[in-house]
């Protein structure tokens, strides 16, 4: 059984925002107006901020500003602490290491929101909306079925959503095998954020293989794991910059 | 047939039956418009969604959060009271027995559905049962919450039970017909006989065992709900006993303030007297001191460790966004408590002696203006940048501000000291007003603070919209009115419950211990 992980190389990390546009339009993320955004209710899967996010004194103040961006997918973390909250197990964990989202499930108690460290889940404040010409394009894939509605599939009012490291892109790669008669191989399946990577900063696998990249990569000594010390043990990995 | 005193029928039953009166009509119809109010605005936010709210990422938990906590926290005040008490035998606890369970079902009712106001899908409410994981706080609160509301509710009824058999049996002529069925159908046939009373002393007698854990368990599990999470601020293993003792303070605090009102309006001097005050404000100070140690007892760990997360929360608390409700909320505390315990230390005024001049009104008046004078100063110097205040936002300037605002206060409060002795009702009640809002501040402090700052995203400020104030200000409303509504229908005391004390009290009275002899030699 495969152990899905990302590794995020900070050094080559360029804080284009590539990812963040990519996530967007494969995961038909709704957009809201600059006054909502205001409120924080932009939803961004992916997003990209510099860190500390708050600075302090150390950090902040000229001429001692240190500054470095960060990029930041869900950390499908191995300890979840969202879904050990999740009153109707909306939010769950799959055999292989992601954490899924279910918008058919979900009552909207915002409590997995409330329990995530990383501030990486988002909840639908108004029905989704897109203006015109995005809404003629928006991503017809859909993950469905057994009353589990997740992926780019379009939100209901009132439900929380969250990066799925485009679990649809794996039932789609599984299905392709499946029809041409073989076996399903990991490197067949990547997120859009991983392929679109402007600096290449990005890399996905099975962290299960000790053969595959982020296998290796999670062994270097640059390898972090964001907010380590509160034991959720994230498998979205970073690379520490110089 | 049951029968009843003539005084305790004019005093509790007959009140019940005499025409609306204009200020009965009227606080209902303001109610009523209130309550209407915020029903629309929750509609409209049911099909709007919750964006109608201050609400974004990171404050996913706001004013509907902050007042569930504190209504389910006022709703302790009936456990204390009928079981807490009843358990160890306080026989003063009669006359304000079916208050305080009021409060406890009203209170628990209104607290609910906030809870139910703030989820994003009130459609899918049925998947808490077909879907629910017990392994979520959230489960362990919908549970205990349930037990509870039907556990009040019992507790409620129970005891009424007698009184409305008395009330079928002594109704005025000319009563509408559905009033007499109501008192008919609701008292269940009820007779006195012996099995009769035998039977419900057992049942209340059972359920007032029962009440206690379940009571307890509430308000710990709201506190776990914000303790199992890992935020900073509330990863605590304190919350607890905190928020319970928090609850049963703010329970007093209501109840002492409905009865006060009750005893007001129907002219109950006699039944709900001075002994209630005093026993009951005993309780009060305890649970004041208590809640001083657990509050120092949080920010203390806090403090010293330093966190890089914690600390920003605790920081904005002392002295940043969050320090006005914070200080106030201490304010409010300190003050309730001062006026619960230094009257009860002076001395009692000798007829003969001079009056003291720091009690007199012309000191009090003169300490409550100069207080007011640094209040506008100090406000004047933070808003408005003209010279004078340019000069009173001195560091040094406001200090000296601080302290003379300070010290006036403390004088103030002890020139009324001695008015507040005279006056043990009207001190409690007061002190009561400024524990309830010190508790609901003290929710809003435990709540706002950590959602507002987060440890990955940005720090966020929050201020509730029209939606959310109109239904707070309707969920408050609803409370009121429930009680309007409930005391015309049933008598605001346990006549059974008082009459019994009283038969008790004369039968002891009757008893006399001999003096032991003393042999000599
Ligand atoms: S990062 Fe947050 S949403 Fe993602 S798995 Fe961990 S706790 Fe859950
Ligand atoms: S908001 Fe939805 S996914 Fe999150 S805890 Fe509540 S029901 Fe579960």
């Amino acid at each position: 059984m495969p152990k899905w992980s990302m590794v995020i190389d900070l050094d080559k990390c360029v804080a284009c925002q590539a990812c963040s546009v990519a996530c967007r339009i494969e995961n038909n993320t709704p957009v809201v107006p600059p006054e909502e955004a205001e409120l924080g209710r932009a939803m961004r899967w992916n997003d990209v901020f510099p860190m500390p996010i708050n600075p302090t004194e150390e950090t902040g103040e000229y001429p001692k500003v240190k500054t470095q961006y960060m990029t930041r997918p869900c950390m499908h973390c191995e300890n979840p602490p969202c879904i050990k909250v999740c009153p109707v197990g909306a939010t769950f964990i799959n055999e292989e290491g992601i954490v899924e989202q279910n918008y058919a499930r979900c009552i909207g108690c915002r409590f997995c929101t409330v329990g995530c460290p990383y501030g990486v889940r988002y909840f639908n404040w108004y029905k989704p909306e897109w203006e015109a010409p995005l809404a003629e394009h928006l991503n017809p894939d859909r993950v469905e079925g057994n009353g589990v509605l997740e992926g780019p599939a379009e939100r209901p009012l009132g439900v929380v959503e969250k990066c799925t490291y485009c679990i649809h892109r794996l039932h789609k790669a599984r299905a392709q095998a499946e029809a041409e008669g073989r076996d399903f191989r990991a490197d067949e399946y990547v997120p859009a954020c991983v392929q679109t990577c402007t600096g290449k900063a990005r890399f996905f696998g099975d962290l299960d293989d000790p053969n595959s990249t982020v296998t290796q990569l999670a062994m270097s000594s640059r390898s972090f794991r964001l907010l380590e010390d509160l034991g959720t043990h994230p498998k979205t990995i970073y690379l520490r910059e110089g | 047939m049951l029968r009843v005193s003539p005084e305790l029928k004019q005093k509790l039953i007959d009140p019940l039956f005499t025409p609306l009166d204009r200020n009965f009509k009227l606080s209902a119809g303001v109610l009523l418009a209130l309550i209407g109010w915020g029903a629309v605005m929750y509609i409209r936010q049911v099909f709007l969604g919750l964006g109608v709210t201050g609400m974004g990422r990171p404050v996913y938990w706001s004013l509907y959060i902050v007042d569930f906590v504190f209504f389910i926290g006022i709703s302790h005040a009936g456990t204390l009271i009928s079981a807490i008490l009843r358990v160890t035998g306080a026989e003063w606890r009669r006359p304000i027995t079916r208050v305080a369970e009021a409060i406890t079902t009203f209170a628990l009712i209104v607290g609910s559905l906030q809870i139910l106001i703030d989820m994003g899908r009130i459609d899918r409410l049925p998947f808490t049962f077909i879907f629910g994981r017990l392994q979520s706080p959230i489960m362990w609160d919908i549970i205990s919450v349930t037990l509870y509301l039907l556990g009040s509710v019992t507790y409620l009824y129970l005891p009424l039970m007698p009184d409305l058999a008395i009330i079928r049996d002594n109704l005025p002529p000319g009563v509408p017909e559905w009033r007499r069925k109501l008192y008919e159908i609701l008292s269940l046939g009820w007779r006195g006989t012996r099995e009769q009373w035998v039977r419900l002393e057992k049942a209340i007698a059972t359920m007032a065992v029962i009440i206690i854990p379940i009571a307890v368990s509430v308000h710990s599990i709201i506190s776990w709900i914000l303790a199992t999470t890992l935020q900073p601020g509330w990863h605590s293993t304190i919350f607890g006993p905190y928020f319970v003792i928090g609850a049963i303070f703010s329970g007093i605090g209501a109840l002492f303030i409905a009865m006060t009102v009750i005893r007001k309006l129907l002219g109950l001097e006699k039944y709900i007297a001075e002994k209630q005050y005093r026993n009951l404000g005993f309780i009060f100070i305890t649970m004041n001191a208590v809640w001083f140690y657990f509050t120092f007892a949080e920010n203390l760990g806090i403090a010293t460790g330093q966190q890089t997360y914690e600390m920003p929360i605790l920081a904005t608390k002392l002295w940043g966004e969050f320090a006005p409700s914070f200080w106030l909320m201490v304010a409010c505390m300190a003050v309730a408590f001062w006026i619960l315990v230094v009257p009860q230390l002076l001395p009692k005024p000798k007829p003969a002696m001079k009056p003291i001049p720091i009690f007199s009104r012309r000191f009090a008046t003169a300490t409550a203006g100069a207080m007011t004078l640094f209040a506008a100063l100090l406000v004047v110097s933070n808003f408005v940048s003209v010279p004078v205040a340019a000069i009173s936002g001195e560091p040094i300037a406001s200090t000296i501000l601080w302290t003379l605002l300070i010290v006036n206060a403390i004088l103030f409060l002890l020139s009324v000291s001695q008015w507040l002795k005279a006056h043990p009702v009207s001190a409690t009640v007061i002190a009561s007003v400024f524990v309830v809002v010190g508790m609901w501040l003290e929710r809003w402090n435990i709540i706002i603070p950590t959602v507002t700052h987060p440890m990955l995203v940005r720090y966020a400020a929050y201020t509730p919209t029209l939606t959310e104030i109109s239904i707070a200000v309707a969920s408050f409303a609803g409370f009121t009115f429930m009680f309007l509504v409930f005391f015309k229908l049933f008598p605001a005391i346990s006549i059974w419950e008082l009459v019994e004390g009283q038969v008790l009290e004369e039968a002891q009275a009757k008893v006399t211990i001999a003096h032991p002899e003393i042999s000599g030699d």
